[in-house]
């Protein structure tokens, strides 16, 4: 095992529960095991699940915020120059009422309203995007959880926080959102490799291709672990063989491996060989593509 | 009506009931509105009757013969899209958020904004009805509004051709989409599994529709995998007012199903899974 290794890994899926959860939570529980320097950053803001799979100590907890503009009615002289230079449709104008009002769901904190107004009617505040919280969960390892606040536009700014605060030392794994939209690639774009999570279905098969192709755009490496193997048909290996692109690991569909997993259990703490699995995949990664500078 | 069938968590079965839910008989208008991995398409093949060009968002490009280094927009970006690198501005397509200001405050107007036109939405005839579907361009920002044309223009295909049922086979998550996907809906219904991420997402998504006072439905999907855990979510739901629809049992044979391009109605008609979500559906729609 290579332990004084710096590496980012990036475990995704177009498709969502494919098991991104379950492969992030294992490798990351067998880097503990091995007592190496791994810090898991669950990116999937939306849904966050990984810190149930451990007992953590809470560190360090901070707010993402963006800023909103506040307009003061009393010095807004209706001139409409912000309404215009909103590319979000967030501000609401009705001259001849002398009505402005803020949409501060659609408002992405860009600043140009404050930038055009000349007669200094607008200030700002901070609103609250969600949290990032580090978690301490052994000596050397630690869970950095990014959870969105319910409701707001995108994911994307307390996913880059996140990444942000797990900093670039030792080994770093990214639970990415699902899809192929931009949570996806801001969480891919700071990976060094990037592991996709497949089913053997036409359903995961698909999405498998869209994130695939998008990676191709983004100059990133990659291989492919196919989960619930054994379930739905041979498609997914044809493509990847004709791809060239490399199997990493398969993942036997099994009854007491859903069951254990729906109980919030780690699965390398029961299958042994699983663990060795991981282990070996982990070592070809880093020697591969890690201590890079991303 | 329309009905929106959605779940926190992915990979919870929410196609493969969307799908059914789609051939159970009547003829209906499915609208797949996961534009981030649509798969409707896949199972259904539908035809492209039409297909439509969205604008998702703009970025900016730059024509260094106009730049003059002054960095303005540098200090300007919010996003931090723009940076020098070898003295050089340098425009980051994935950070920029499309704003504009860059373009705008530019003394030399070097800086121009570019459509991101490479999402599309379709239309066209399945073989249960009409089907409206879209597809998002890797790294477009996945906000509600292609969500928001595919229903308007679901609603519409069901008035020109009287089909007075919208299926809506949801995006995962908790974002923007999934609320432009349920906003103003008859119904919404959840597909959970019986795991603890299961739960926990189930309960965000659940804060979201009762945000909205739209009337929920619970699917628990593979509820042998835990029965106990299952149990727990009938018990949470059961202490919220929201009802359990249906309990359906794991079987190989949705995911075989899926695999003949057919929904489980149209593979296996007479199988248990079938009958229950047969059921299901009388429920949602007579409640």
């Amino acid at each position: 095992m290579i332990k004084s290794a710096k590496i980012k890994i990036a475990i995704a899926s177009g498709k969502g529960g494919t098991g991104k959860t379950l492969i992030s939570t294992n490798l990351f529980y067998v880097l503990q095991q091995q007592n190496i320097n791994a810090t898991l950053v669950d990116c999937d803001a939306e849904e966050p699940n990984d810190l149930m799979f451990f007992n953590g100590e809470k560190r360090k907890s901070f707010e993402v915020t963006q800023k909103v503009p506040v307009i003061d009615d009393n010095k807004c002289t209706f001139c409409g120059k912000c309404y215009d230079y909103c590319n979000y449709n967030a501000i609401f104008i009705l001259p001849p009422a002398k009505i402005i009002k803020v949409i501060e769901d659609l408002c992405h904190g860009c600043g140009a309203c404050t930038v055009v107004c000349k007669f200094n009617a607008i200030s700002e505040k901070d609103v609250s995007l969600g949290t990032v919280t580090r978690f301490l969960i052994t000596e050397h390892t630690s869970i950095i959880e990014a959870r969105m606040k319910i409701g707001v536009f995108s994911p994307v700014f307390v996913i880059k926080a996140a990444i942000k605060e797990a900093g670039n030392d030792g080994i770093i794994i990214l639970d990415s959102p699902p899809g192929t939209s931009c949570p996806f690639i801001h969480t891919v774009v700071r990976a060094d490799y990037v592991i996709l999570i497949t089913e053997p279905t036409p359903f995961g098969l698909s999405d498998l291709k869209q994130s695939v192709e998008t990676l191709k755009t983004m100059n990133k490496t990659y291989g492919v672990i196919i989960n619930r193997a054994g379930l739905g048909d041979n498609t997914v290996y044809e493509y990847l063989n004709q791809e060239n692109i490399p199997l990493l690991m398969e993942i036997p569909f099994d009854k007491t491996i859903a069951s254990h997993y729906s109980k919030g259990e780690l699965l390398s703490e029961f299958q042994p060989e699983l663990k060795a699995q991981f282990i070996s995949m982990f070592n070809l990664i880093v020697e591969k593509y890690g201590n890079s500078s991303n | 009506m329309e009905i929106a069938v959605i779940s926190g968590k992915g990979g919870t079965g929410k196609s493969s009931i969307s799908a059914a839910f789609a051939t159970l008989s009547e003829k209906v208008v499915l609208a797949d509105c996961d534009v981030d991995a649509a798969n409707m398409y896949i199972l259904f093949n539908p035809t492209h009757e039409e297909e439509q060009v969205y604008i998702g968002s703009q970025k900016a490009v730059i024509y260094y013969s106009l730049c003059t280094n002054c960095g303005l927009c540098v200090d300007y970006c919010r996003f931090n899209a723009i940076s020098f690198i070898n003295n050089k501005v340098e425009i980051s397509e994935i950070s920029c958020d499309g704003c504009k200001l860059c373009s705008r405050i530019c003394p030399t107007k070097a800086i121009t904004m570019v459509d991101s036109d490479k999402s599309r939405m379709y239309s066209g005839t399945f073989r249960n009805g009409k089907m409206v579907y879209g597809r998002l361009a890797p790294g477009e920002e996945n906000s509600g509004k292609l969500v928001n044309i595919i229903r308007d223009k679901a609603k519409k295909v069901s008035k020109e051709n009287n089909l007075n049922t919208i299926i809506i086979d949801g995006p995962p998550g908790i974002g923007c989409p999934v609320i432009s996907t349920i906003t103003g809906v008859n119904h919404v219904v959840i597909i959970t599994e019986p795991t603890i991420s299961g739960l926990h997402d189930l309960k965000r998504t659940i804060e979201i529709t009762s945000k909205f006072n739209l009337k929920t439905w619970v699917i628990i999907n593979k509820y042998d995998l835990n029965v106990e855990k299952a149990y727990q979510i009938e018990k949470y739901c059961s202490s919220i007012n929201i009802k359990v629809a249906a309990k359906i049992p794991f079987d190989a044979k949705v995911v075989e199903a899926m695999v003949h391009c057919k929904s489980i109605i149209e593979l296996n008609p007479s199988s248990e899974i079938s009958h229950l979500i047969k059921n299901a559906y009388t429920l949602i729609t007579n409640g």
